[in-house]
């Protein structure tokens, strides 16, 4: 008798671990979401600006991260700065790498949610004396935000299936835990497959929220 | 902080980034011709009236979508040698970005199709034609202009993605960057390198896809 072809045995011994290498994931995902949006309505504000200069950064800084792999990103945040004696630990380089790029399309997603809301709102408040400081933090992103919400979720979503490439800096979020997993129990299949069920689970979970999110603000 | 940036490994390194290079544009064509494939193939069959089909494709999108490419990688490079299906690491990179790829093409095959007016299927109805017919004959052909801007859209995320597929040791750009900062131990200088290599390279894209937008708009 052979070995049977899937071991439920691994599948059962994977669980824990790989539960705790969802947690960093998950972690990673929140604390580069968080930033990368704070720093996307930083920049998205920035990118209406009137100042010109101001508006080339931004623009320079989207086109630039959107031209480069995150894996690159990862690469270049991770391992260059400690030729200038500089060391990043590890969890926090995976977060700048994955915010920087995140941050580049969380600028646009803001941008776009600010540019699509009524020219009469800005009107309105340059009418009442605002200033353009002001009209952009109490008139136009509160506004943007709501329509934002949706998109900003699948960036989170899209940030989560990019947290794999931190493997790579042997991280160990999920991915990086199931490598460890099957280098220890040589049992790919299972591990492996495992490993899909779980991001599964957790993009189709995000994915509801998101589709829950786009329908109640359609109302 | 002072730093020498070291010009002289930017020659070495070049050959073989350039040979990199050119797996990786190599490896975005066959993907796109392949994801192409199943997205015209799936996209079609997801406007099917028969039920079966369009549930089998939905599965195909879902599924795809909720699974980062890197695991769909090593789903194919590692896990399946255990149930007896051997591939090459260039094979098990194609069948994956292929197949990643394919799902969102499916979508934006899909969108296409559906954004064409409804009149037009209803005429060629009218007209008796089959409905294979109108696919082939009516819808596709103007899907297409719909079709092309989000598809260039998609070859861009392609080569980006084709960098992952220096973890199961296909030689692109990616790993041609990594072996040299391994050999001299410049990581600054070629990771910089590698990133205005992508830039040059996705930025050329970006600039014939709006050549492109453009000319279809006219």
């Amino acid at each position: 008798m052979t070995q049977p072809m899937f071991n439920w045995q691994i599948v059962r011994e994977a669980f824990v671990p790989l539960l705790q290498g969802a947690q960093v994931t998950i972690e990673v995902a929140l604390v580069t979401m968080l930033f990368a949006t704070v720093a996307g309505i930083i920049l998205g504000g920035a990118s209406l600006s009137h100042f010109m200069p101001l508006r080339w950064l931004v623009k320079g800084y989207v086109l630039i991260v959107r031209g480069v792999p995150p894996l690159v990103l990862i690469l270049l945040i991770y391992f260059a700065p400690p030729a200038f004696g500089i060391e990043i630990p590890q969890f926090w380089a995976a977060v700048i790498a994955l915010g920087v790029n995140a941050a580049a399309y969380n600028t646009e997603i803001i941008r776009a949610g600010i540019v699509a809301i009524d020219p009469g709102q800005s009107e309105a408040a340059s009418a009442l004396g605002m200033t353009w400081t002001g009209t952009l933090m109490h008139v136009l992103l509160p506004q943007a935000l709501r329509k934002t919400l949706p998109p900003l979720t699948n960036e989170l979503i899209a940030v989560i299936k990019t947290t794999p490439l931190l493997s790579v800096i042997s991280i160990l979020e999920l991915t990086g835990s199931g490598q460890a997993i099957v280098a220890n129990t040589f049992a790919p299949l299972e591990v492996y497959v495992l490993l899909a069920l779980f991001y599964f689970v957790l993009i189709g979970a995000l994915s509801l929220v998101m589709r829950w999110l786009e329908w109640k603000f359609a109302q | 902080m002072s730093y020498t940036w070291d010009w002289g490994v930017m020659a070495y390194a070049a050959p073989s980034m350039l040979r990199g290079t050119w797996v990786t544009i190599q490896m975005s064509i066959a993907t796109m011709a392949f994801g192409t494939l199943i997205g015209a193939v799936m996209g079609t069959a997801s406007l099917f009236k028969f039920w079966p089909t369009r549930a089998l494709v939905a599965t195909y999108v879902y599924t795809i979508r909720g699974i980062p490419l890197l695991v769909i990688i090593f789903l194919i490079y590692f896990a399946l040698p255990a149930v007896g299906i051997y591939f090459s690491p260039v094979v098990a990179g194609l069948t994956a970005l292929s197949i990643y790829s394919g799902a969102y093409m499916t979508e934006i095959f899909r969108a296409g199709i559906l954004a064409i007016d409804r009149g037009q299927a209803e005429a060629a109805k009218a007209i008796g034609m089959t409905e294979r017919m109108t696919l082939t004959t009516i819808l596709l052909p103007q899907a297409a202009r719909n079709i092309i801007p989000p598809v260039t859209n998609e070859l861009i995320k392609v080569v980006k993605s084709t960098s992952l597929l220096s973890t199961i040791t296909i030689t692109e750009l990616t790993r041609a960057a990594q072996l040299v900062v391994v050999q001299k131990f410049t990581p600054f200088e070629i990771y910089t390198m590698l990133a205005c290599y992508y830039l040059v390279l996705i930025g050329t894209l970006s600039y014939l896809a709006r050549l492109l937008d453009r000319w279809l708009k006219q």
